[in-house]
């Protein structure tokens, strides 16, 4: 394949702007700007294979065939499509009889899948050595000093466990001591947020979010850095109910791994999608030096 | 007094349902389980859960579907797959809960007004119909469905605090080539599934 196309998904273009406002110039400083898949739909997430794995597999596999057709692997910056993309292109290369099926109904709908098509993730494109080198290069900022709890989530190392180790990964750290950040040793990098469950059993997600906010706290970071947006969305929103329940103030911000990188490579901060953050950003300004403002 | 028999008869129990599940989840090492509890151990929800999946692993074995399918544990696994890359059988966990998922929407004894079967229904309406999601719009099809307007009214204030940060859209989102993705939709209906 000839480079990367990038596949937003939902949250992207949602709730989690400021995601797709920082991945972008990321990779367009590093020299792989990155188009945007032509008519791409969603993927399904946990929902559509909870309901119909046929159909869910199906769907995906038309965005498989619409970058097969330019020739291009896919970047998906959302875990949950990244998982979701890369399970189903492992499905629709076995033998089984319902994968031929799908295959045949994406030949019928002029949307065929070869299998030529690899499903990465961007952290998994950025920690690659030589470009990890290329964004040392570019680092304009070192952001010395700024303590950070790495979160992992879980569909990016989970199943599959050939990019990083399913419970302590290390290469969202690694990317971040290249910007002159400081990593600590959070414990909760791979527990679960709760996903979709804080919107529909909203004790559940306090609970879990309440969890790992606390331990990035007693870590003593200064910020989450994250990779997935419902990670993103569940430990901002959720803090002001988590203090009022279990008053204790874990308010950290949550930004996404790309704003931070953007941030240490002098890229423009309104273009990086700070003023998206609920959470204030001043403890984080004041810490970079920056007298608080932004 | 009347005596409550607390455990099943042999002859109550469903043996084909080992394998349906092996055959829907794609996991043929169900059997394999030896019990350890890894799983349940392993589970970030296994406190909220009516049975820890290490009981649903042995439901399954032994032809306890109706407890298995009816528990609320399927639905309150968020996908994490810590229980699956730790399984020393080599079960695919989540994708058995994923079967019993599906399995328990075709039969239609989930409990309806629970939200996370809405949830995961209503996405994947919108989804077949449109291509794409529309968050805010899932949100009001998930409290509608539900019959909790009291719950969308608490969301109000998060709502408003993404308005303000523009990261909610009221848009509804559609892909441009619609008759692709209902063709390749229909065709697999057709197709004995």
């Amino acid at each position: 394949m000839n480079g990367y196309v990038y596949y937003p998904g939902c949250s992207l273009k949602g709730n989690a702007k400021h995601y797709e406002e920082s991945i972008l110039p990321v990779f367009k400083e590093i020299g792989m700007p990155l188009e945007e898949l032509g008519d791409w739909n969603c993927c399904g997430a946990t929902a559509y294979f909870s309901v119909d794995d046929t159909m869910a597999a199906a769907i995906c596999g038309r965005n498989l065939s619409l970058a097969e057709k330019i020739e291009k692997d896919i970047i998906a910056p959302c875990a949950g499509c990244f998982l979701t993309l890369k399970k189903s292109n492992k499905f629709l290369h076995s033998e089984s009889e319902k994968a031929q099926k799908i295959l045949a109904a994406l030949e019928q709908a002029g949307c065929g899948y070869k299998g030529k098509v690899a499903v990465k993730h961007p952290l998994e494109v950025l920690t690659q050595e030589d470009i990890l080198e290329k964004i040392k290069v570019r680092v304009a900022r070192k952001l010395t000093g700024l303590r950070i709890a790495c979160y992992y989530g879980c569909q990016l190392v989970r199943p599959f466990t050939d990019f990083d180790d399913p419970d302590y990964p290390m290469s969202l750290d690694k990317l971040m001591v290249a910007i002159g950040a400081e990593p600590v040793d959070f414990s909760g990098k791979t527990r679960c947020c709760g996903g979709s469950l804080t919107g529909t059993i909203e004790e559940v997600g306090l609970r879990l979010n309440f969890i790992l906010l606390k331990e990035a706290k007693r870590k003593g970071a200064d910020v989450i850095s994250t990779i997935c947006p419902l990670c993103q969305f569940n430990l901002e929103i959720l803090q002001d109910k988590i203090v009022k329940k279990y008053k204790e103030d874990i308010t950290i911000p949550v930004l996404f791994f790309s704003q931070l990188i953007g941030l240490a490579m002098g890229l423009p901060k309104e273009d990086l999608g700070f003023s998206r953050s609920i959470i204030s950003l001043k403890p984080l300004w004041e810490k970079i030096g920056n007298g608080g403002r932004p | 007094m009347e005596i409550q028999r607390k455990v099943k008869y042999e002859e109550e129990l469903d043996r084909q349902f080992l394998d349906v599940i092996k055959q829907m989840s794609g996991s043929d090492e169900i059997e394999g389980c030896i019990q350890c509890g890894t799983c349940s151990s392993s589970c970030p929800m296994s406190v909220y859960m009516d049975y820890p999946p290490r009981k649903i692993i042995a439901m399954i074995k032994n032809g306890f579907k109706d407890e298995a399918l009816r528990s609320f544990t399927i639905w309150l696994c968020p996908s994490c797959y810590t229980c699956q890359v730790r399984c020393p059988a080599k079960i695919k966990i989540t994708d058995v809960m994923y079967a019993l998922k599906r399995k328990a929407i075709e039969e239609h004894v989930y409990p309806s007004r629970f939200s996370i079967p809405v949830l995961d229904k209503e996405m994947s309406k919108i989804i077949g119909a449109n291509g794409r999601n529309s968050e805010l719009w899932l949100i009001l099809n998930l409290y509608l469905k539900s019959r909790n307007p009291l719950g969308l009214l608490k969301m109000a204030p998060l709502g408003l605090k993404l308005m303000k940060t523009g990261r909610m859209s009221l848009k509804k989102e559609s892909i441009k080539n619609k008759k692709q993705l209902q063709t390749l939709l229909k065709a697999l209906k057709e197709g004995a599934r």
